[in-house]
């Protein structure tokens, strides 16, 4: 047997980090394709002369609008969160996360109000189609984001306060997100 | 020292049976759900190259009435989503998992219950999908409600492979030994984590794909993205090259590993190396696109402009990948220019390296317009080239790292001729199908089925048109028997075979400084590493590069 200079164990690497970073990576390329295959049938519906948003079909702009500015104080909430865990201040870092969690659900019912005020049928075309898929993809991501936020805050909350690596990986997850739903709101609700 | 004796085995008491599957339904350890993968792709080998021999058999009768019409395309989506999603990729993730963390000096896998659920949900999603097409779902199936099923249980499938491949790709960036910088990974390991970055990349656009065709197809409508064919219009690319040249990448990492080991010398140039590897990853552009990269017909014919917006996406996907595959290759087989000692899994890998240069080369030629290869049988030729690359490759790694895992061997003189008779076999399934295609033999979902013709071959061609579709036949043949021998060998080897030493090839990297086989946490103690091959440092008496 070979004999090797051997060790202590090395401190954990952001390992949360960097998973949740490689997830997103692969979030973003998921509604990154789906977005990129709205554009093309939109693109190929118009040259085609043919109207891609039914015609009546009418959005909530006030809805879809809210859904994009509530991710702002969602990601400043995630940062606080970020700021007071380094401080070893446990009520502010619940504070935070609680309120970065009633704005995912803030989020989460914008969607909502949305498909409820639409009315559109699933099966009305391709634009329906794809309106229900690329955004309810992206519902779900908030979900799953909303889970994370919850797991976060119960892990820091009860007790692993050294444990901050899992508050900045909730912040990225919440970034992320918000870049890509600007790219979907753009696409999706004010260019139609 | 790294030494852990777990050599002392003794038959499990009948009573631990149900406790011995419950620990393998629920186990975290990477090297498990390694096996798992490995268990279930080597099955699916079995059972996918059986349909791929009798498609290959309907080929050679003109007349086409060996299968019944309604079944080819079945068996064809059978084929085509059995040897890409149920073999191809969780092969090579499967041997990933068993090796990688051993060769970074890991104790365990990061996130190991993020992969063992990646197991269950692409082992779970692979049997529904084939379930599905069995009851006459999947692409061009005839039951609404399969082909629901098909689109949902082939995401799912792909969802599985992902997750088990952040948790590769998280291991390999963050729970590296002490001392073990990137530019000192191991080449296995490199090349995992260059095929684990790109497909997280290409992966969920198809997933993205599959979703919008599901709920086009469940809710239906004057859609393009509804019926049964749109499935393999608009998710095709994911079947297919460029996207399949990524699972195609660790390839590269096992010929890499079993030559440095084989000619007991420091692999050189190791940075030329890893960027050749990493090269080969810009085919997921092609992915990402969802469309084929081509060079249209009539190149000569185009505008500056026209011709530069063909040149510049077509040179990211399909050259770069070739180029990096080629240099992958070129410059790991300086390396043999030592004397090495031929063992099996370097037949195995050199063998695959050249099917996944030549499957390189075959994906960018394919996509010229002006080589009028478009839609025959040529780009199946391409795929299998690339699939049976991954699955040598597979077996050499089984060879190689096998007495890690079981702490036995497999016999030489019984592995190297089934890596030729593999080899062989590959080789002859694929290439007639490229010949074949430049005689404008049709390819996809036989079109002469879709035409309401009975008959597979729908071609015209002067030459002998039956000869290529026999030797691909013989070719699938000779896998299926090179793929069986190869399992029934390792089964008994594993079990039965001679226990080996710690470092039976005289390795150079950590995965040999523990015993074998390689105990639940791997390492008795964290090492430090000084060079990108620690235990060659340790014996530098018989090392002319020492």
């Amino acid at each position: 047997m070979l004999a090797l200079p051997s060790a202590p164990a090395p401190e954990p690497r952001r390992q949360i980090l960097v998973g949740t970073a490689l997830v997103v990576a692969a979030a973003a390329s998921l509604v990154g394709g789906m977005t990129a295959l709205f554009l093309r049938f939109r693109s190929v519906t118009i040259d085609n002369g043919e109207l891609w948003v039914p015609k009546d079909v009418k959005f909530s702009m006030v809805g879809a609008n809210v859904m994009w500015i509530t991710l702002l104080p969602l990601c400043i909430f995630a940062q606080w969160a970020i700021y007071a865990a380094k401080r070893g201040d446990r009520a502010h870092t619940g504070v935070a996360l609680g309120l970065s969690g009633l704005m995912a659900l803030a989020f989460i019912n914008g969607q909502a109000f949305i498909y409820a005020t639409t009315k559109m049928p699933v099966n009305l075309g391709t634009y329906s189609v794809m309106f229900y898929s690329l955004t309810g993809v992206v519902l779900l991501l908030a979900v799953v984001g909303l889970g994370f936020t919850v797991v976060t805050a119960f892990r820091y909350l009860g007790g692993r306060t050294s444990d901050r690596e899992v508050v900045s990986a909730h912040a990225l997850y919440w970034y992320a997100f918000a870049a890509v739903f600007t790219v979907v709101w753009f696409v999706v609700y004010v260019t139609k | 020292m790294t030494t852990i004796d777990t050599h002392a085995t003794s038959a499990a008491p009948a009573g631990a049976r149900l406790a011995s599957v419950a620990d393998w339904v629920t186990t975290t350890d990477h090297k498990k759900i390694g096996r798992l993968y490995l268990g279930a792709s080597g099955i699916s080998l079995l059972g996918a190259v059986v349909v791929a021999a009798l498609l290959a058999f309907e080929r050679t009768d003109a007349a086409g009435t060996a299968l019944p019409v309604n079944s080819l395309t079945q068996l064809f989506s059978v084929y085509r989503f059995g040897l890409t999603y149920m073999v191809m990729l969780p092969l090579m993730i499967g041997a990933a998992l068993c090796v990688v963390p051993l060769q970074l000096g890991a104790r365990s896998l990061a996130f190991p219950r993020m992969a063992a659920t990646g197991f269950w949900a692409w082992f779970i999603g692979s049997v529904l999908a084939i379930v599905a097409i069995a009851a006459n779902g999947g692409p061009n199936g005839g039951n609404a409600r399969f082909v629901d099923l098909f689109t949902l249980a082939s995401a799912l499938a792909l969802v599985g492979l992902l997750a088990s491949a952040v948790s590769l790709a998280t291991s390999i960036l963050t729970t590296r030994a002490p001392g073990m910088n990137m530019r000192r990974v191991p080449w296995f390991s490199w090349s995992v984590l260059v095929m684990c970055v790109t497909i997280l990349v290409a992966l969920p656009v198809v997933i993205g794909t599959l979703l919008y065709l599901y709920v086009a197809h469940k809710y239906p409508s004057l859609s393009d993205l509804n019926g049964n064919r749109a499935i393999g219009e608009w998710a095709g690319f994911g079947f297919t090259q460029p996207t399949t040249i990524l699972f195609a990448i660790p390839v590269f990492g096992v010929l890499a590993e079993t030559v440095a080991t084989s000619t007991h010398a420091r692999l050189k140039p190791r940075g030329a190396i890893f960027a050749a590897i990493g090269l080969i990853g810009t085919a997921m552009y092609g992915a990402a696109v969802q469309a084929p990269v081509v060079i249209r017909a009539g190149f000569s014919s185009l505008t500056g402009n026209e011709k530069v917006s063909d040149l510049l996406p077509f040179a990211i996907v399909h050259v770069l990948p070739l180029l990096g595959a080629f240099l992958a290759l070129a410059l790991t087989a300086q390396g043999l220019k030592r004397k090495p000692t031929v063992n099996a899994p370097l037949v195995f890998a050199l063998f695959a390296a050249l099917l996944a240069v030549l499957g390189a080369a075959a994906s960018a030629l394919g996509n010229i317009g002006d080589a009028g290869l478009a839609g025959t049988t040529f780009e199946e030729g391409t795929w299998l080239a690339l699939v049976y690359a991954a699955v040598l490759a597979g077996m050499g790694a089984v060879a190689f790292w096998g007495p890690k895992l079981w702490g036995r061997s497999m016999p030489l003189k019984a592995t190297l001729p089934l890596g030729l008779l593999a080899f062989a076999g590959a080789a002859l399934a694929s290439v007639p199908m490229m010949i074949a295609g430049f005689a404008d033999q049709p390819g996809g979902v036989f079109p002469a089925v879709e035409q309401g013709v009975p008959g597979a071959v729908l071609f015209d061609y002067s030459g002998p048109s039956a000869l290529w579709n026999f030797l691909s036949l013989g070719g699938h043949v000779l896998v299926l028997l090179s793929a069986l021998a190869f399992i029934a060998l390792a089964l008994r080897s594993f079990s039965k075979g001679d226990q080996v030493g710690d470092d039976p090839w005289d390795g150079q990297t950590l995965e040999w400084g523990t015993t074998s086989p390689a105990p639940e946490h791997n390492f008795a103690a964290i090492h430090v590493v000084q060079s990108p091959e620690p235990l060659l440092d340790l014996k530098p008496s018989n090392r002319s590069d020492a």
